[in-house]
């Protein structure tokens, strides 16, 4: 409650919602270990294969994976095991899940940061061209734009666009991570790569464009008539410098905050694109894993984005409060 | 609320026609929202095709022909063929009837859930509102594409389990919502008087305060609506749709594999989702500007 020093009550708050976040993460692995439970399909099945074996040999596989040990035991060896990085074993890929899960997250980071980037740009300048008029061309522009941006599911989009930039007019490539008939070298190859980006990137940012673009706008014209604005204009600032001086930085707040609490969504999203795109990162894996029932992997995906979620949800409440002067914890 | 005059007036009339006063001016604040209306007319016409899917397909949805990979605008097939030689025009619209049913039963059931736990954390407070909102927050971090895609993945993807998941997934912005305006409307005179004429708390919840709060919970339902419809067109799409039936999202997903051969099969059912997505949200944007001006979207 030290309302006069910032710095004491954000690290009270903040340390409040560390422990509040405790019972958020247990849950999320109880769950995980219910649905690991009730995953279908015998575990000693999968690992030893369909084919008759030995009692004595099934009996040693359960013991070895302690699948004769009771549930509450069973749940304490789980928690244990994710807490030192082990969330299971992939059939699939014959590999470690984690090992699995950390190849792939580069490429998705790669997606889902440059789309944060790029529509967070594109969305607050579209707000600020449409809120400077209200009623105007621009305006009505942009507000249409982002409600259809808003109601366009991201993986149809990703089909739309392969279809006019790399089946018609055959700009871009339509898919994969890189080319696989050429190879290329420093520069050569980071410009390959970047052209596979554009289009996944560019399905994936429409829906957060149109988020920030009409946030942008709303918060905007809220702001516009607080008194500190009509005391800048009575000092006679010009309209422009009221606007991206002054009324942009206060507007800007809900923004950055948007992305931190729709960061599922993005995830989400960035699984549905990659699958277009035939994009290796997380989300194809988990589509792939579907095909597979590799359900080991999709269980550590769901533990791990969970756990991402929460953890960006934290940091995002933490900058709010730093980036707004008016908020005391 | 200036608009409907003063609260004296209000508890002075008598209910019934109170009710549908309120009810005509909220109509009237609707009709003057021009997306709300936009809204209205496309979810009706697509609550018209989905009824009438049997009468308006021209073709059987599932029957497959020779003349697979017909394009459209020419011939019988006026949106095409798909790679089995099925109408594409027919799959479209029977796929409005999974979308519909999908988005308005699982926002049916998340309104109902969020509305009981909003509604007892609000009322009750105290420890109880407490573990009732650690669960909400529970609820909201959790991200629901991918849990509820595992979910259908173990235990099948039917109309009824889709429905659940993703009802079962999608309340807690309801509950959140009902929960702060019974904190405020506890301790309305109202309520008091209510309390005072011997009324138990669970007709004061739900017939006496629930009524005053379904203004805001009707536009987080439509809203809701439109989210359900994304999740389960994204699900079919994953090849997780119900096996059985026509669906958007499953269309998607065969067109993906004959994407360079066949664009119609993936244009014309995405126009279907973004329209229904749309409708449902533009709705709820008249809703808004409908029960509470102040918030209506400028």
């Amino acid at each position: 409650m030290a309302s006069e020093g910032n710095g004491g009550g954000l690290a009270i708050y903040a340390l409040r919602r560390v422990i509040n976040a405790v019972p958020l993460v247990l849950g999320v692995v109880v769950v995980n270990f219910v649905l690991i439970a009730l995953a279908p399909g015998d575990p000693v099945t999968s690992l030893i294969g369909e084919y008759p074996a030995p009692p004595e040999y099934v009996e040693r596989v359960r013991h070895d994976f302690g699948l004769d040990r009771s549930i509450p035991e069973r749940l304490i060896l789980y928690v244990a095991n994710v807490a030192r990085g082990d969330l299971g074993f992939s059939f699939a890929n014959r590999q470690s899940v984690t090992t699995l899960l950390l190849q792939r997250l580069g490429r998705t980071l790669v997606l889902m940061l440059s789309t944060v980037v790029v529509a967070t740009a594109v969305g607050l300048l579209l707000g600020v061209l449409s809120a400077r008029r209200p009623g105007s061309l621009t305006d009505r522009g942009a507000t249409g734009f982002a409600l259809v941006g808003y109601a366009v599911p991201e993986f149809w989009l990703g089909q739309l666009l392969i279809l006019v930039f790399a089946v018609w007019l055959g700009w871009l490539p339509a898919g994969g991570f890189r080319s696989v008939r050429v190879e290329y070298v420093g520069f050569a190859a980071a410009l390959d790569s970047f052209r596979h980006m554009l289009l996944p990137m560019a399905a994936l940012s429409f829906r957060y464009m149109a988020i920030t673009t009409r946030l942008t706008r709303a918060s905007l014209l809220e702001v516009m008539s607080a008194q500190y604005i009509t005391a800048a204009r009575g000092r006679g600032l010009s309209e422009n410098a009221v606007l991206w001086r002054h009324a942009l930085r206060a507007a800007a707040l809900p923004v950055v905050t948007v992305i931190g609490y729709n960061f599922a969504f993005i995830v989400a999203g960035s699984a549905l694109v990659e699958t277009v795109f035939g994009w290796p990162g997380i989300g194809r894996l988990m589509y792939d894993s579907i095909y597979t029932r590799d359900y080991p992997v999709l269980l550590g995906i769901l533990l791990f984005v969970s756990v991402t979620v929460i953890l960006v949800n934290l940091i995002t409440d933490a900058l709010y409060a730093v980036l707004d002067p008016r908020v005391r914890y | 609320m200036a608009a409907e005059g003063g609260a004296d007036v209000a508890v002075a009339a008598p209910g019934a026609r109170r009710e549908r006063s309120n009810a005509s001016a909220a109509w009237r604040r609707f009709r003057r929202s021009s997306s709300g209306v936009f809204g209205l007319t496309v979810v009706a016409l697509l609550a018209v095709v989905a009824m009438l899917a049997p009468a308006l397909a021209p073709f059987d949805p599932h029957a497959t022909s020779r003349a697979a990979f017909a394009t459209p605008f020419g011939g019988p097939h006026i949106l095409g063929t798909d790679n089995l030689g099925r109408d594409v025009l027919s799959q479209v619209i029977w796929g409005s009837r999974v979308s519909l049913i999908v988005g308005l039963a699982a926002a049916a059931t998340a309104t109902l859930i969020g509305v009981v736990v909003g509604a007892l954390a609000g009322y009750f407070g105290g420890w109880f509102d407490e573990l009732l909102m650690r669960v909400t927050e529970f609820f909201q971090v959790i991200p629901r594409f991918v849990l509820a895609l595992i979910v259908v993945a173990f235990f099948g993807s039917g109309l009824v389990n889709l429905i659940l998941v993703i009802g079962l997934l999608s309340w807690p912005q309801t509950a959140r919502l009902v929960r702060s305006q019974y904190l405020s409307h506890k301790t309305l005179p109202y309520v008091d008087a209510g309390r005072a004429l011997g009324m138990r708390n669970a007709r004061l919840m739900f017939l006496q305060i629930l009524p005053n709060v379904m203004g805001p919970v009707l536009v987080v339902a439509s809203l809701d609506v439109a989210q359900a419809i994304l999740l389960e067109a994204s699900l079919g799409f994953f090849g997780l749709g119900d096996p059985n039936l026509t669906s958007w999202g499953g269309m998607l997903n065969s067109a993906q594999t004959f994407i360079r051969r066949a664009w119609w099969m993936s244009v014309f059912p995405g126009v279907g989702i973004t329209l229904a997505v749309l409708g449902f949200n533009l709705f709820g944007d008249g809703l808004t500007e409908a029960y509470d001006p102040r918030m209506a979207p400028r």
